[in-house]
């Protein structure tokens, strides 16, 4: 099987659903000439043109608009949106349009629309580049989210989100741009929403996402070696989210720790630990327990921004004296 | 332009490129982190315009400031120290490149998200206003950032209530890799302002006297209560838009034009000759004043050696400021928590 890089895995998915369907259009800053900003569009432009491959002026809400009109007058766009930062001055479009169309119109209009954008924290790029933004996009009724961790994870999830008819926000992140991992483009791909048990374990439940679900397994391998076994959940979406996997795994496990990259404040960690707790109550050994930033912007210095941002050996102490306390 | 001026000109406008230069290779040793997005080439622009404002001037700008700071007065030192993290930093390690700060020099702030500048700029103009003082507010954005919403509704919010504000556009063609003419219908920028009654003209950018005397003009109008105004400086960057862009979808003869016309080469070939008048000459004993004169007219050695003496002082701040940025503590957790608040009274919750 082939390896690829997580760019690499995004720019085939874009290239098979382009070919598959010419109602598919890409739009964005520096996507065509340029080959994106972080090459995921590279060689697109060339191959299809500027009319299916648009560069687009610095202006986010009105472009990611143009999505939403498009989608509404039946095509399939992919809108990229630099950075998750940029998405600050789309949400009008995202949150009022895209989302509430369907809904306001009373089912008459779908909204096959995707729109693509890597968030996260990479190195130092200061508190207005370095958003987290799924606390805020979590909680809009009419979004679908997905979080791709791996590249075949990028590849799956983005061709399911741009056959999709309904809007569908592909959070990557942009430290994963470059991770390598193998890619099969043959294999039938899980539901886009379906969480996957990235390891297994009977000790403890660990739930992340995107990025952090990897440095949740990288916990585990930590706390392995101690001999704790910890079974990590990768959501691979934050709405909907696949309540009966994660319930699966409380349920045999009896603890859950919860890891995610956001602050802590009303987070993803918040709703996974209420809805955990709910359902899963008369099983669970402990309260949940999460790992997560400090409730600040990001700093630019180097060490303040280790700090604030969980890394594998907080998850691996939270995973320790969660058991610690409780066998 | 007095010879005195131009000094000044051209003293920053070194400054602006060595300083920048540096930069560039602390970034690469690692000392400097993130986005690093450099002046060099558009330095005429930040020199002409800033000598042009008055201390109780506000100042707005984008994530390419650092030469907006130091023209505008900041220390090197505490630019450098902020690109380094530290608690020096003019913004304490917090902001970095991108975000530059100081309110001791009314610097309102670099930021990296395009058009953020204008409505800061305005809501300091309506203040300015609203006190009735002779301030005044200078913003600077780039050719792409005037496709943003917020130019439009920013603009007109100015000019219907007479702000004091100068928008300054910095038009080096590029929005990263995107040229002007892909990424504007109309490519002259300052031809929008007239839909909202501004007065607006295209300078050349190269040419720091130029920019400085229609800055003067403009900024007249601005601080008599006139309503805000509008300058387009036509530039060029010389390296790519940040240290991880090779600029490399500019086509070579084009950079090399604009390198022809390198507003510091134009500064130095500029620079009238001047001479020490016949007693300083007296004074330190030369024979005749008609021999050195001479001499000096033949090989123009005193403004080769006046030159050599200003790079070195540059060379010797630049070292002193890196030094300064290395010898800076690293900022607390503590110290950033507190910053949160800006140290106002409040109620610890959580
Ligand atoms: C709202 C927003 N969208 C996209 C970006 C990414 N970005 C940073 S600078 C830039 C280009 C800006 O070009 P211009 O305004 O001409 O300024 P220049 O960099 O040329 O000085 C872009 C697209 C951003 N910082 N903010
Ligand atoms: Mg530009």
């Amino acid at each position: 099987m082939q390896t690829l890089t997580y760019w690499q895995a995004l720019n085939r998915a874009l290239d098979a659903e382009m070919a598959a369907d010419d109602s598919v259009f890409i739009l964005g800053e520096d996507v065509g000439l340029y080959g994106g900003t972080y090459r995921v569009t590279e060689g697109l432009y060339a191959k299809y043109g500027e009319r299916r491959v648009l560069d687009t002026p610095i202006s986010e809400n009105s472009f990611t608009g143009l999505g939403v009109g498009a989608a509404m007058a039946g095509m399939r766009p992919v809108v990229e949106i630099m950075t998750v930062n940029f998405a600050l001055l789309a949400l009008d479009a995202i949150i009022d349009m895209a989302a509430k169309i369907p809904f306001m119109s009373g089912g008459q209009f779908a909204m096959p629309l995707t729109i693509r954008m890597p968030g996260g924290t990479a190195h130092q790029l200061g508190a207005q580049h370095s958003q987290r933004l799924e606390h805020t996009l979590m909680n809009v009724a009419g979004l679908r989210i997905v979080t791709p961790a791996t590249p075949q994870d990028a590849y799956w999830q983005l061709r399911q989100a741009i056959r999709s008819d309904d809007c569908v926000i592909v959070l990557e992140h942009e430290l994963l741009n470059f991770d390598q991992g193998p890619v099969d483009e043959t294999i039938e791909a899980p539901p886009p929403h379906r969480a996957m048990v990235r390891r297994e374990g009977s000790d403890l439940t660990v739930i992340s996402y995107s990025r952090m679900a990897n440095q949740a397994l990288a916990a585990a391998g930590q706390l392995a070696a101690e001999g704790i076994e910890a079974e990590v959940i990768d959501l691979r979406g934050l709405r909907p989210i696949d309540w009966d996997t994660c319930a699966a795994s409380v349920e045999k496990t009896g603890l859950l720790l919860i890891a995610e990259e956001d602050s802590r404040f009303a987070g993803a960690g918040a709703e996974i630990a209420a809805t955990l707790a709910e359902r899963c109550f008369a099983s669970l050994r402990a309260a949940p327990m999460r790992v997560a930033a400090l409730d600040l912007p990001n700093p630019y210095n180097k060490r303040l921004e280790q700090d604030i941002i969980p890394q594998p050996a907080d998850i691996a102490a939270a995973a320790r004296a969660l058991i610690n306390e409780n066998s | 332009m007095d010879r005195e001026l131009h000094i000044r000109f051209l003293r920053d406008m070194l400054r602006a490129r060595r300083m920048e230069e540096r930069f560039a290779q602390e970034y690469t040793r690692g000392n400097i982190g993130g986005f690093l997005h450099l002046y060099p080439g558009e330095e005429a622009v930040a020199v002409g315009v800033l000598h042009a404002a008055e201390p109780g001037d506000y100042i707005v700008s984008t994530y390419r400031e650092h030469v907006h700071a130091l023209v505008r007065g900041m220390s090197m030192r505490a630019i450098a120290a902020e690109l380094f993290g530290k608690r020096d930093g003019c913004s304490r390690g917090m902001g970095g490149s991108m975000h530059l700060f100081d309110a001791a020099h009314r610097f309102l702030g670099g930021y990296a998200i395009v058009g953020e500048t204008y409505p800061v700029a305005i809501g300091a103009a309506y203040a300015v206003m609203m006190r009735g003082l002779p301030e005044a507010v200078i913003c600077f954005f780039g050719d792409g950032a005037v496709n943003q919403g917020n130019f439009h509704e920013s603009l007109n919010m100015a000019a219907l209530w007479k702000l004091p504000v100068l928008f300054v556009c910095e038009n080096n063609h590029y929005q990263i890799g995107t040229e002007i003419h892909r990424h504007s219908a109309v490519t002259e920028v300052y031809k929008r302002a007239c839909a909202y009654n501004i007065p607006a003209e295209r300078v050349t950018g190269m040419d720091a006297e130029q920019v400085h005397t229609h800055t003067l003009d403009a900024l007249k109008r601005v601080r008599a209560g006139l309503g805000p105004a509008l300058l387009e400086f036509e530039t060029y960057r010389y390296r790519g838009h940040s240290m991880s862009d090779p600029g490399s979808y500019r086509p070579q003869p084009e950079l090399k034009a604009w390198e022809a016309d390198d507003p510091i080469a134009a500064e130095l070939r500029d620079l009238p000759m001047h001479y020490p008048d016949a007693d300083t000459l007296k004074a330190a004993g030369i024979d005749t004043t008609e021999d050195i004169g001479h001499r000096a007219i033949e090989n123009g050695h005193l403004d080769t050696h006046g030159l050599e003496k200003l790079e070195a002082e540059i060379r010797a701040e630049i070292e002193d400021a890196i030094a300064f940025a290395l010898a800076s503590p690293e900022p607390t957790l503590d110290e950033a928590k507190g910053y949160l608040t800006a140290g106002l009274i409040h109620e610890t919750l959580i």
